[in-house]
Formats: structure tokens, C-alpha cells, sequence
């Protein structure tokens, strides 16, 4: 529009050169009135520019929209439909061991804890080539108001077993969550983890002794978590208790019961930590083992009474700004001391009274030294403490000797999902035993991606 | 007698909870840009938390007690989605006892739900490294996303708070008027950055690359979330020989040394860009963070030209 006035405009002001024979008042007039008729249309031209600024600027405004309605319109895809749409999440984990062991695992036992066979079955080492815990992990939600889990694992000796099976609330207000079913108790820091989450092959000694590896319960769980901004988290569980250190009851109400106390925070953007205090209690009745008598001669024994053990624990963890991926390093360490009073029967025969206090402890440190890379260390010792059997005690050995264990182990991880490990240890949990232990191992999940505790 | 006392105790207990959750809506912020985008919607209204830092990897963070103290509190929970954050936030919504941050309730809003989701796998497999099956997560490298991420933010504060409904609204204007005049200003300033060559550590940019032009042209990871291995690196080198690019680009949290390797020898200028608010010295807030992303790479351009 502009350019088509400017030829008019042009024109117009040419007309007075025409105009030279006119007289002078003519003249005036009429370059009066080309005057008037410049600023006319320049007032024109002028509101004609600004319009079409105007129509630029909504023209910009609605492509912009237009780009807006275009992205806004190009959703993420939606869910998949069909009837598998709700079939929970499902991860596998793989896991294998090959162990070279210098000692002969057969007679393997923790010189002064008395461990039920099957207990020690689990945590006995073996030689050669072997499964470890392969685990199926099913979980979703189940509505609005719970959550479900259920974890399958398979043993070396092909036994599978059923570690987790649990249903927990996702509503309750107020930092509560009730968990029911079957699973691994709150007590401590490594127990809530699944073995194939530990930083080393096998559970620390004080762990083996005092809860045969690993305890899992058959019963509720309580958590509460505090509304501040350090924190704090208490829980209590009810529950069977079949497990070491507890035994298999036939009995109403509950056979095992924990409470739990978990404080933590940062320290800066680099550190974090943990700290926990916890008191298992069972009332075992007629858990038996295999022993050896004063005279040497194999007998079993068995125990009925009550078992409080009580863990203390603390993890620190530092990574530069909390990025973890290139350096990274975790101090772990637990204190377990476990009171148990009751009556000893001897060799299925001579009852007696019973009363033990014993203690261990382990600390660790991993230390990854570039990405994909961790090293660590294990230190363990077990305190045989004080052990009275009463009537039996010309009877039954007690060993003055104190179980220890040293662990080094080295894994590559080349992703979140796989793990090559190998670990060295020494081994002296059997008095006058030393085993040098070396483990390979491989640990891989696949299937849905597992969000793992702190 | 004793019923009053118990009752004027348990006032005083209560009030003592329920005093900081009320001051202010308690937001946790998965990264710090969605942070960043809440304080400029909620102002003086909302009480925030980054969950990581500029310089940590929101795919490897750890459901550490922090974070489960603060998602116990959270009245708003703003994460990107598309599974970033899929390796700590369930436990955090599992082991916190909040319904209100639940999956599906107005506590927990995802981000990329709001915007076009670029590089979404036709099929996933693990072999292919860390892929998201809802698409590339980092939206935040185009500050277009973060305007329509503001309008779904600013409706959301309203829903979770709506006493203070007028007031996001009228925040969120201004803040979508000044972020347009923004957005036309930088890309104004990075029109010469269209069709410039980069070569990216992780594939974090192609949003940005989408919004300005830019071409990528290799990434330094061989597979995305897989560190860059020498034999990768210099397959990279080799392809830069046919095909030269202007600057390789990583974000503030990743290691640099990948970066640095190439730059040394192919010549091109290592670029760390903030990523998100507080991964640079001038990237304290969002504005900061896209006026120091387009002069990183402006100054990375007129570097690689001016050794030609």
C-alpha cells in the first residue's frame, strides 16, 4: 500500500513546476492547497503504516500459536491398549558364582554360634561353579490405595524360594505406610536389601551368625516417617518369626516382633548419610543344631526361650556435588548384639538353663575409582561374649575364639544393568580353619528398570 | 479439667506439624529447572527444593533420606518424566508415605507430558543403551518448552492451591510475556548458530538443536548413557575429518574429559554448557541459563572461525 501512494504523491508535488505561467495568487493557492493535500496523505500513509505494523505483529502472534497448538497438539504416545495394559512390572535378575575355595567347605560351620541346619546351609560356601540368587521380581500397584510385590528366588541347590510377597499402602496421609505379607524385615541397614543390591558376594559374618544371612518375616510392618526436614523414620513389625532366629510355632499371635529407628541427612551437596538403631525379638521354640560335645562327640542340641538381638548402623556416602558417576565412595558399618535366654536341652536329653550374649560387627568401604569401576573392602569379626549353660556347661565347649573374615572385592559394571565381580577373602569363621576364598561372579536385571534404596 | 489440657496439648502438637506444611506449598523439584519455573510462578506462595544439582546426573540419583524427609512434606512434586528420574523417585513416592505425590494425583506433574517429545523409540531394548521409551527427556534444552511447561505448571498451582489460584495466573503472564520477548531476543542473537555443526557427549541437545538449527553431527557416548571408550573417540575424530563440526558440547555434570580428547584434536573449541539453572556461573535463574547457553555457543562459533 505504501509503495502504491508514493507514484500519487510524487505526481502531485510535480503539478506546481507545471504551474509557472499562473499568477502569483493562484499560485499561493494552489500550492496551499497541494500542501494541505501532502499532509493529508502523509497523515494517511502514516496511519496506513502503523495498520500494517499492526496486522505484522497478530500475523507473528498467530504463527506463534499456531507453532504452540502444533507442539501442545503432538502428545507423548499414549498407554498401550489391549488387555495386557495393566500387567505389572516384571525384572529378572541373573546371577552366577564360580568359587575356589582352599578349604573344604563340608564341615563349614561359625566355631561358637549355634546356627540350625538349614541356616547354615544357606550361608555355607561352595566350590566350583553355581547359581546364585537368580531372582523374578513381580510388582505394581494394585489400585489407588496399595502397592504389591512378590519376589521369587532361585537357590543353588535349586530350591526357589519365596523372599518377598507383599502388599503396602500408597494413601495413608501422613508419612505412614503399612506393609503385610512377606518380607524382609526393616532391622538394620543391609537387610532390607536384596542380596543382588549388596556390594559384596555374600552377607557379612555378624549377619550370618546372628540372622542366618538374611531375615524375612511373615507378618505387618509399620512405618512412620517424620514431617521435618531431617530424616526420621520409626517402624514396628508383628510378625510369624519361623525363620533363625526364630523358629517355626504352633501358637496365636506373633513369634517375632521389631522395632526400627532410622535417622540421616545431607552434609552439603557431597555427603549423605544414615544411621540406624533396631531390636529384633523372637521366642524360638526347640531350634535345634548340629555340635560337637566337650568329649568330642557330635550331638544336637536345642534351644527354647527368647532371642533380642539389637543392630546399630551407619552408612555415609560421599560423591563430588552428589554426582556419583565418575568417583564415588560408601562407608558402611553395623553393630549386632544378640541377648538370648532360655533352656538348653543337651543331646535331646539333659534340660538345662541357657543365657548368651554375643556380638559382632563388620565394616565396608567402596570406593569407585572411575566409571564403571568399584573396589571395596569388608572387615568382620564375631565376639563368641559370654555363653552359660547352666547345669551343662561341664558338657557342652565353649570355645574361646573370635570368628573373623576379611573381604576384597573388584567389580566392573558397564552399565546400571550388568555387574562382573570378583572377590577375595580370607575366611577364619571355623577355629583353626583358614580358607583363602576366591569368587567370580556375575549379577544382570533386565526387564523393568529397578529403583534401588539408599 | 484434664480434657481441656489434653486438648490444648494436642493443638499445640498438631500446630507444631502442621505450621510449616501450611506456610507455603511445599514444591520438590526433581531438577533445577522445574525449581527455577515454580519460583517464577509461585513467588513468595511456594516453598521449593531441588532434588539434584546442576552438576549431578538426574538419571543416577539416589533415593537418599534427604529426599525422602522432603518428598514426605511435598504438597507438588515437578519432575520431567519420560523416565528420568524412573531410577529414584518411585522409592520416594513408595517409602514417603505422601498420597498426595502419587502417580496420577495433582501432587505429581511431569513435564514432558506438556510438549512435543522428540527422538520417541519405535521399539526399545536395552542393547541400545539408556533409552526412554517415552522419548528423549531433556526438554529443558528449548526454552519454548519451558513456556508451555509454564502454562501446564501455572494451572496445576492452581488446582493443588487454588486460595492462590489469581496469583499464579497473573505470575505466570508476566513471566509468558517476558519469556516470548526473551525467546525473540535469543533467537534473534543465535539466528548465525543455524545450521552449525556440533558433536554432542550424551545426547542431551537435541531439543536445543531443533530450536536452533543446530546440526549434530556424533555423539562422544557410543550408545546414550554408555561412556565414551577410546575406539568410539577416535571413530568420531575420523568422521570430523569428512565432516569438520564447530564445537563439541556436554553438559555441566558430565566428565569432560571425552570432550577435551576431541576438541584438543580436532581442533574445535570443548563447550560446557549449563544445561539447567545453577550449571554455570551465569545461569542463575532461567533467563540466565538460555542467555549464557547462546553465547557459549556463539563465542564457541566465532572461535572456530576465527582460527580458519
Amino acid at each position: 500500500m505504501k509503495v502504491r501512494c508514493i507514484p500519487l504523491l510524487v505526481a502531485l508535488t510535480a503539478i506546481p513546476v507545471a504551474a509557472s505561467a499562473a499568477d502569483d495568487a493562484d499560485l499561493r493557492a494552489l500550492r496551499d492547497e497541494v500542501a494541505r493535500m501532502r499532509q493529508t496523505y502523509e497523515k494517511r500513509i502514516d496511519a496506513l503504516e502503523q495498520r500494517l505494523a499492526q496486522a505484522e505483529s497478530k500475523a507473528a502472534a498467530a504463527e506463534s500459536v499456531a507453532a504452540k497448538a502444533e507442539t501442545a497438539a503432538a502428545l507423548p504416545p499414549t498407554a498401550p491398549v489391549g488387555a495386557n495394559a495393566f500387567n505389572p512390572n516384571i525384572s529378572l535378575i541373573l546371577s552366577g558364582l564360580y568359587s575356589n575355595l582352599s578349604s573344604d567347605p563340608a564341615g563349614y560351620r561359625i566355631t561358637g554360634f549355634h546356627l540350625p541346619s538349614g541356616a547354615l546351609a544357606d550361608i555355607r560356601p561352595q566350590r566350583g561353579f553355581s547359581l546364585t540368587e537368580s531372582e523374578l521380581g513381580i510388582s505394581a500397584n494394585v489400585d489407588q490405595l496399595f502397592y504389591g510385590a512378590m519376589n521369587f528366588a532361585v537357590h543353588p541347590d535349586n530350591t526357589v524360594s519365596t523372599e518377598e510377597a507383599f502388599v503396602q499402602t500408597t494413601s495413608l496421609p501422613q508419612g505412614l505406610t503399612v506393609k503385610a505379607g512377606r518380607y524382609f524385615s526393616g532391622i538394620g541397614y543391609l537387610n532390607e536389601q536384596h542380596a543382588h543390591a549388596w556390594d559384596f558376594i555374600d552377607a557379612p559374618l555378624p549377619y550370618q551368625a546372628f540372622l542366618g544371612g538374611q531375615f524375612n518375616n511373615d507378618g505387618v510392618q509399620l512405618r512412620w516417617l517424620a514431617p521435618t526436614d531431617t530424616y526420621l523414620e520409626i517402624g514396628a513389625e508383628l510378625g510369624r518369626g519361623a525363620n533363625y532366629p526364630g523358629t517355626g510355632r504352633n501358637k496365636n499371635g506373633s513369634g517375632a516382633s521389631a522395632i526400627f529407628a532410622h535417622l540421616g541427612g545431607d552434609v552439603g551437596a557431597s555427603n549423605n548419610w544414615r544411621a540406624g538403631l533396631s531390636l529384633l525379638t523372637t521366642s524360638p521354640q526347640d531350634r535345634q543344631w548340629d555340635d560337637i560335645d566337650a568329649v568330642d562327640a557330635p550331638i544336637t542340641n536345642s534351644f527354647t526361650g527368647s532371642s533380642k538381638l539389637w543392630i546399630a548402623d551407619a552408612v555415609w556416602k560421599w560423591a563430588p556435588n552428589g554426582n556419583t558417576n565418575n568417583t564415588n565412595f560408601k562407608l558402611q558399618g553395623e553393630y549386632l548384639r544378640r541377648i538370648e535366654d532360655g533352656t538348653l536341652v543337651y543331646n535331646s536329653a539333659a534340660a538345662g538353663s541357657y543365657s548368651a550374649t554375643q556380638s559382632g560387627w563388620y565394616v565396608q568401604g567402596i570406593y569407585q575409582f572411575a566409571p564403571y569401576w568399584r573396589v571395596g573392602l569388608r572387615t568382620e569379626r564375631l565376639d563368641t561374649g559370654t555363653v552359660d549353660y547352666g547345669v551343662n556347661n561341664a558338657s557342652l565347649l565353649r570355645p574361646d575364639y573370635a570368628p573373623a573374615r576379611n573381604a576384597l572385592m573388584l567389580d566392573f559394571n558397564p552399565s546400571e544393568f550388568s555387574r562382573l565381580r570378583l572377590q577375595l577373602a580370607q575366611d577364619k569363621s571355623r577355629q583353626g580353619v583358614t580358607d583363602n576364598q576366591l569368587f567370580l561372579q556375575y549379577q544382570m536385571s533386565l526387564g523393568a528398570h529397578g529403583a534401588h534404596k539408599f | 479439667m484434664l480434657n481441656e489440657s489434653i486438648r490444648s496439648l494436642l493443638a499445640v502438637a498438631l500446630g507444631a506439624f502442621a505450621l510449616p506444611a501450611f506456610a507455603a506449598l511445599n514444591i520438590l523439584a526433581c531438577e533445577p529447572e522445574w525449581g527455577a519455573l515454580a519460583q517464577e510462578l509461585g513467588g513468595d506462595k511456594v516453598s521449593i527444593y531441588n532434588a539434584t544439582n546442576a552438576f549431578q546426573d538426574p538419571h543416577h540419583v539416589q533415593a537418599k533420606p534427604s529426599l525422602l524427609a522432603r518428598a514426605r512434606n511435598a504438597d507438588l512434586v515437578v519432575c520431567t518424566g519420560s523416565q528420568l528420574e524412573i531410577g529414584w523417585l518411585p522409592i520416594l513416592q513408595q517409602q514417603a508415605g505422601n498420597p498426595k505425590i502419587q502417580t496420577g494425583q495433582p501432587g505429581n506433574f511431569e513435564a514432558a507430558r506438556l510438549v512435543r517429545m522428540l527422538e520417541v523409540p519405535s521399539s526399545v531394548d536395552r542393547s541400545l543403551g539408556d533409552v526412554h521409551p517415552g522419548g528423549n527427556p531433556h526438554i529443558q534444552t528449548d526454552p519454548r518448552n519451558i513456556g508451555l511447561v509454564a502454562a501446564g505448571l501455572a494451572q496445576r498451582l492452581a488446582e493443588v492451591d487454588p486460595a492462590n489460584s489469581a496469583f499464579y495466573q497473573a505470575n505466570y503472564k508476566a513471566f509468558a510475556e517476558r519469556w516470548k520477548a526473551a525467546i525473540l531476543n535469543w533467537e534473534k542473537q543465535a539466528a548465525p548458530l543455524k545450521g552449525m555443526n556440533i558433536v554432542v557427549h550424551h545426547k542431551a541437545f537435541v531439543y536445543l538443536e531443533n530450536w536452533l538449527g543446530l546440526k549434530e553431527i556424533a555423539a562422544l557416548e557410543p550408545k546414550p548413557g554408555v561412556e565414551p571408550t577410546s575406539a568410539h573417540l577416535s571413530e568420531v575424530l575420523a568422521l570430523l575429518q569428512r565432516q569438520p563440526a564447530k564445537a563439541v558440547i556436554r553438559a555441566a555434570y558430565t566428565d569432560g574429559r571425552g570432550s577435551e580428547w576431541l576438541a584438543e584434536r580436532a581442533k574445535i573449541p570443548a563447550v560446557m554448557l549449563p544445561f539447567t539453572v545453577g550449571g554455570s556461573e551465569r545461569a542463575k535463574d532461567l533467563f540466565g541459563l538460555y542467555d549464557d547457553t547462546v553465547q557459549k555457543l556463539l563465542s564457541a562459533l566465532n572461535q572456530a572461525a576465527g582460527k580458519i
